[in-house]
């Protein structure tokens, strides 16, 4: 499995033709408390760059970019219940959406771990 | 995040301190203020929540800090708000309103009468993000032989929640003890002069203490100091008013509002409404004989996605008012606004939708606060 990141604070875990998507911890930590997450519909296309979901914290509204093309295949039920999960567990437990990849080279672009560590470091 | 460019910003007197207890800071009426504090007890939730619990310690030096004085200082300031002020106590504080001409709302602040035998004066706090415009137009509208100082160099905290009575007195004992809510004193400590007012602006018992500049950190200190007080930042400032349904200006109250439409006719005070003598009084005193056009009220939104400023509110197909405030409620684990509705349909048990994000979210209108007050009134 290889992890990726993006420089709008989003991860994507690819495991062979479909792609995981949340937010990392930087984000969430810049949020705060979230308490609301649109998630895209499943059968829903979404365009790398467009908005795929949106977070709600206690004060404002923050749109999530899809990193990469492709068609959401699953949207993660648990942050209805529990949008906090995205809080304490943004990069496992508080996934977004499943995907499609239509396009591999879309990910070339994209960071590795200790490229988007170093990319926080200088924000 | 924001882009805002920081290097015009003021700084607080409590800057650094905020900074030491982990403050993210953001740019908020001119100034570099705490929206929210870091670490394990940060956050606006947990903030939001200590407040309702315990006592929190909020900076709001970024507010404007008037003094009014004069001989006919009473009757002069009178000209320009709707309340009655020959009427206050000394030691006593009256929310009233800044109106213009047409009745529209500049600004909301706090006046305690702080006469003494031979001197009428009068201080005054206003919203940080006006403070300028109010400072103009007290100028321009009160007599040259009032006189008004604005007190620029001063800190203002406020110390919030139910136990912020018991958490002053180990600061200043017998200070609570003295003071009702929405009462005023002035005392020495550490050879400076401080104010303290029972009142603040999230529905919890609590005090705003007004403290030169130069010994604002050891009283925040000296507070912090207690286990039962936490610092907390705006964020949580925000979401305690809007759940005790108190107007924020510059978003449910602004020039375009008024008070009647703004359900605070409670700060017109009724003999006043028929004499006048005001300014303002005579769209006002129209609106209270025909009823306004439309009225604030309290939205309680099924579900959790919440609703912000700008959303619009409707019945059907008929748009009839407009969000001015909105957010997830901590206390009560749901979202609430703010809005103004058409006045006909601004009655508790109306159900409305408002759209947000091409989604329609039901809602009820439901009486405001949505928290109950808790007030320090006297035994």
């Amino acid at each position: 499995m290889a992890r990726y990141f993006t420089d709008e604070h989003e991860w994507i875990d690819l495991e062979g033709d479909l792609a995981t998507v949340g937010i990392t911890d930087y984000a969430q930590e810049q949020l705060g408390d979230i308490v609301f997450v649109e998630l895209p519909e499943v059968g829903s296309n979404v365009d790398k760059g467009g908005e795929a979901a949106v977070v709600e914290s206690v004060k404002a509204a923050s749109d999530v970019y899809a990193p990469i093309t492709g068609e959401v295949m699953e949207a993660n039920a648990a942050l209805e219940e529990d949008p906090a999960l995205v809080n304490t567990s943004p990069e496992e437990e508080g996934w977004f959406f499943r995907m499609t990849v239509a396009d591999k080279s879309e990910l070339d672009g994209l960071m590795d771990a200790k490229a988007y560590k170093a990319f926080c470091d200088e924000l | 995040m924001s882009d805002t460019d920081t290097q015009d910003l003021a700084k607080l007197p409590l800057d650094a301190w905020h900074r030491a207890q982990g403050a993210r800071m953001v740019p908020f009426a001119g100034y570099e203020m705490p929206i929210q504090y870091t670490g394990p007890s940060g956050g606006i939730v947990a903030e939001h929540n200590w407040t309702r619990e315990s006592a929190s310690l909020f900076d709001v030096s970024h507010m404007g800090q008037l003094v009014i004085s004069g001989e006919g200082a009473t009757e002069a300031l009178e000209a320009l708000v709707p309340g009655k002020l020959s009427s206050l106590k000394p030691g006593n504080i009256r929310y009233t309103l800044l109106l213009n001409e047409d009745g529209g709302i500049l600004d909301d602040l706090m006046v305690t009468n702080m006469s003494r035998e031979d001197v009428e004066e009068f201080y005054l706090v206003v919203n940080g993000a006006t403070k300028w415009d109010d400072i103009a137009h007290l100028r321009e509208h009160l007599p040259d032989e009032i006189t008004m100082n604005h007190l620029d160099g001063r800190g203002l905290v406020a110390l919030q929640g139910p136990k912020a009575a018991e958490a002053l007195e180990t600061v200043f004992p017998g200070v609570a003890e003295r003071l009702v809510f929405m009462q005023g004193t002035g005392f020495e400590w550490r050879g400076d002069m401080i104010g303290v007012a029972r009142c603040g602006y999230t529905g919890e018992d609590g005090f705003e203490i007004n403290i030169s500049a130069s010994h604002i950190e050891q009283l925040a200190e000296a507070l912090v100091a207690d286990d039962r007080v936490r610092p907390a930042g705006l964020g949580a400032r925000d979401s305690l008013r809007l759940e005790a349904g108190l107007p924020l200006y510059g978003h449910d109250l602004t020039v375009e509002t008024d008070p009647v439409s703004a359900d605070l006719t409670f700060a017109l005070t009724k003999s006043r409404r028929e004499t006048g003598g005001w300014m303002g009084h005579g769209r006002i005193a129209q609106a209270l004989m025909s009823g306004p056009e439309t009225k604030r009220v309290g939205l309680k939104i099924e579900g959790r996605m919440p609703a912000r400023e700008g959303a619009l509110v409707y019945i059907g197909d008929a748009e009839i008012g407009r969000v001015t405030s909105g957010g997830f409620s901590p206390t009560l684990g749901y979202p609430i606004a703010m809005a103004y509705i058409a006045r006909e349909q601004a009655i508790e048990g109306t159900e409305v939708e408002i759209e947000v994000r091409n989604k329609r979210l039901p809602a009820t209108v439901v009486p405001m606060p949505f928290v109950p007050h808790r007030y320090y009134r006297g035994k």
